[in-house]
């Protein structure tokens, strides 16, 4: 039994080590500097002028509540577009045309981030292909920019999420019984009914995954609006490093990173009010 | 909206347009990088001169192809350097970590579970800057107290695994947890009655069971560490890893060696992306 005591002590080890050195020591350390403030040299007092310093300026918090507000439209746009392809792969393909999809899915995960936003940089940049197209079949005359508008990060912003919203829906999807779509018919809903009534309540514990899944990578989303957004394109991601990396304003920056961290949770746990779904569901059903 | 109801024609040619669309919107940016990188012009971009390997293999003035630039190149080492430690760090932990939530009951355990999850919701560029403020800040303290500067607390390679290691780990133990969780423990009994000690269990019994999980997410951990950015940008030191070279370049103005590093990232990640679907079909 002492053996059995010892390798349960030995296994729990390498696991609390992670968690208290690598994430709760210093997400209580970001917490800490983001609630000082620098006196003199090698001096801090306990203030909250961070805190202030974010509600008074109007970039900050404009940038944050823009960030928020094109996260969770992002995600909803992900949803509506991933949706019919989600059933499509679930229900209409077949063998291997069906793998071959699901595969295809899957494709931008094995891509780096950094090469497709460069994908999107020359397709849609004024010497890119789009523009180049458009002049081709005379829609437009002179070379058009499509770089650097709220569109084109939209466009990035969904692109890269698109997958981690198809594979949880598609595997919802996939366990549920063919027969409850046609007794639905038999019974006299239509396309609309059928969806409300019996597709959508199945396949909430994939819609609640994708969803947090995807508005998490959206608002930690760094390189998307940066490389697609240009210099007008505010991201609080971008904020966050500006004040560490270049401005070297830590306390500020370790600010900015809690008010994140708390928007993510907040609404993160909202979506699972809403839903009913436990957050160890929810992340289950994403592998 | 299933092939047993009727539809009409007009909405079922719509649909498929639409997922066809849906693929183009896909495929689209990674097929133009792809088609650029053999563009005999000095920018990615149209009119179309000409088909050429130069940015590849090119080493003249005009024009010095991927093979021949040195940074790139030391770039992909330190890159495939992290990735590697970064894979097996992920899958030792992963491992433990799925031995002990499978296997063991004990007080607090869902509790530890849901902060093992934590790491998956934390977005990377925070879980960056809070090593790096955790880590100067220890190493700020040694060196003011003892004179001492210890150059792994500082930005660099050692906190850029830790940083990737951290996410990474957590998808690698649901990974192997879910495979370890169909393995039917009356074999490791078995085993056990027949007088093997807990250690050759484990090495004879459980983990050939867990080998295709174990190699599966080794592979995605090798690609998701050489593809990270959020975190890797925060916690680079002098010598930076591909993504961080790449972008910094982008930002200068693209050229297609860009494009033909580009290529070939998506071909190794497809290589790879195909060992490991070989690998768990069998």
């Amino acid at each position: 039994m002492t053996g059995r005591k010892l390798s349960f002590y030995l296994l729990l080890m390498p696991l609390l080590l992670t968690l208290t050195l690598l994430i709760l020591l210093p997400q209580l350390d970001m917490l800490g500097i983001s609630m000082r403030e620098r006196v003199s040299y090698g001096v801090y007092e306990f203030s909250l002028l961070h805190y202030r310093e974010f509600f008074t300026e109007p970039l900050y918090w404009n940038t944050f509540l823009r960030t928020a507000v094109m996260s969770i439209l992002a995600t909803a746009l992900t949803l509506l577009i991933s949706f019919p392809v989600a059933w499509y792969i679930a229900k209409i393909a077949q063998g291997k045309n069906k793998n071959l999809m699901f595969l295809a899915c899957l494709i931008p995960f094995w891509v780096s981030e950094l090469v497709r936003t460069y994908g999107w940089m020359i397709l849609l940049r004024e010497s890119g292909v789009v523009s180049g197209f458009l002049q081709w079949i005379g829609v437009v005359d002179a070379p058009v920019e499509m770089l650097y508008n709220d569109i084109t990060v939209m466009t990035g912003l969904v692109y890269a999420s698109m997958l981690f919203m198809v594979v949880p829906l598609v595997s919802t999807l996939e366990g549920m019984d063919d027969s409850l779509v046609e007794a639905a018919y038999d019974l006299g809903g239509n396309h609309f009914t059928v969806l409300r009534t019996v597709i959508i309540p199945y396949a909430v514990p994939g819609i609640v995954s994708g969803c947090i899944v995807v508005f998490m990578l959206t608002l930690g989303n760094y390189l998307t609006p940066t490389l697609l957004g240009g210099k007008d394109s505010l991201w609080f991601t971008e904020q966050i490093f500006t004040q560490f990396i270049t401005r070297f304003n830590w306390e500020q920056g370790a600010a900015f990173g809690v008010l994140l961290l708390c928007l993510s949770s907040l609404i993160v746990w909202l979506g699972l009010k809403l839903s009913k779904q436990s957050f160890k569901q929810a992340l289950a059903s994403e592998t | 909206m299933i092939p047993s109801i009727p539809q009409s024609r007009a909405f079922q040619k719509t649909y498929t347009v639409y997922v066809c669309l849906f693929f183009m919107f896909l495929l689209a940016p990674l097929v133009v990088v792809a088609v650029f990188s053999m563009n005999d012009s000095v920018f990615p971009s149209l009119p179309w001169e000409g088909f050429t390997l130069d940015w590849y293999f090119a080493d003249n003035k005009e024009r010095r192809g991927l093979f021949h630039d040195g940074a790139i190149q030391e770039s992909i080492i330190t890159s495939l350097m992290i990735a590697l430690f970064v894979a097996i760090l992920s899958v030792t932990l992963a491992i433990t970590n799925a031995l002990l939530f499978e296997r063991y009951d004990f007080r607090g355990k869902q509790f530890l579970y849901s902060l093992m999850l934590l790491p998956l919701v934390i977005p990377g560029v925070i879980l960056g800057i809070s090593i790096l403020s955790f880590s100067s800040g220890i190493a700020n303290t040694i060196e003011d107290s003892y004179g001492l500067d210890l150059e792994f607390l500082r930005p660099g390679l050692p906190l850029i695994v830790l940083g990737q290691f951290v996410f990474i780990s957590t998808m690698a133990t649901l990974v192997i947890s879910a495979r370890l969780r169909k393995l039917d423990t009356a074999m490791e009994e078995a085993a056990l009655n027949l007088g093997a000690s807990r250690f050759e269990v484990f090495t004879t019994i459980t983990l050939p069971w867990l080998k295709p999980a174990v190699i599966g997410s080794a592979v995605v951990a090798f690609l998701m560490s050489f593809e990270n950015f959020n975190t890797t940008l925060i916690l680079a030191g002098s010598d930076s890893p591909l993504t961080i070279t790449l972008f910094d370049r982008m930002r200068e103005g693209s050229t297609p060696v860009l494009n033909a590093v580009s290529t070939l990232l998506m071909a190794g990640s497809g290589a790879l992306a195909l060992v490991s679907i070989f690998i768990q079909r069998k």
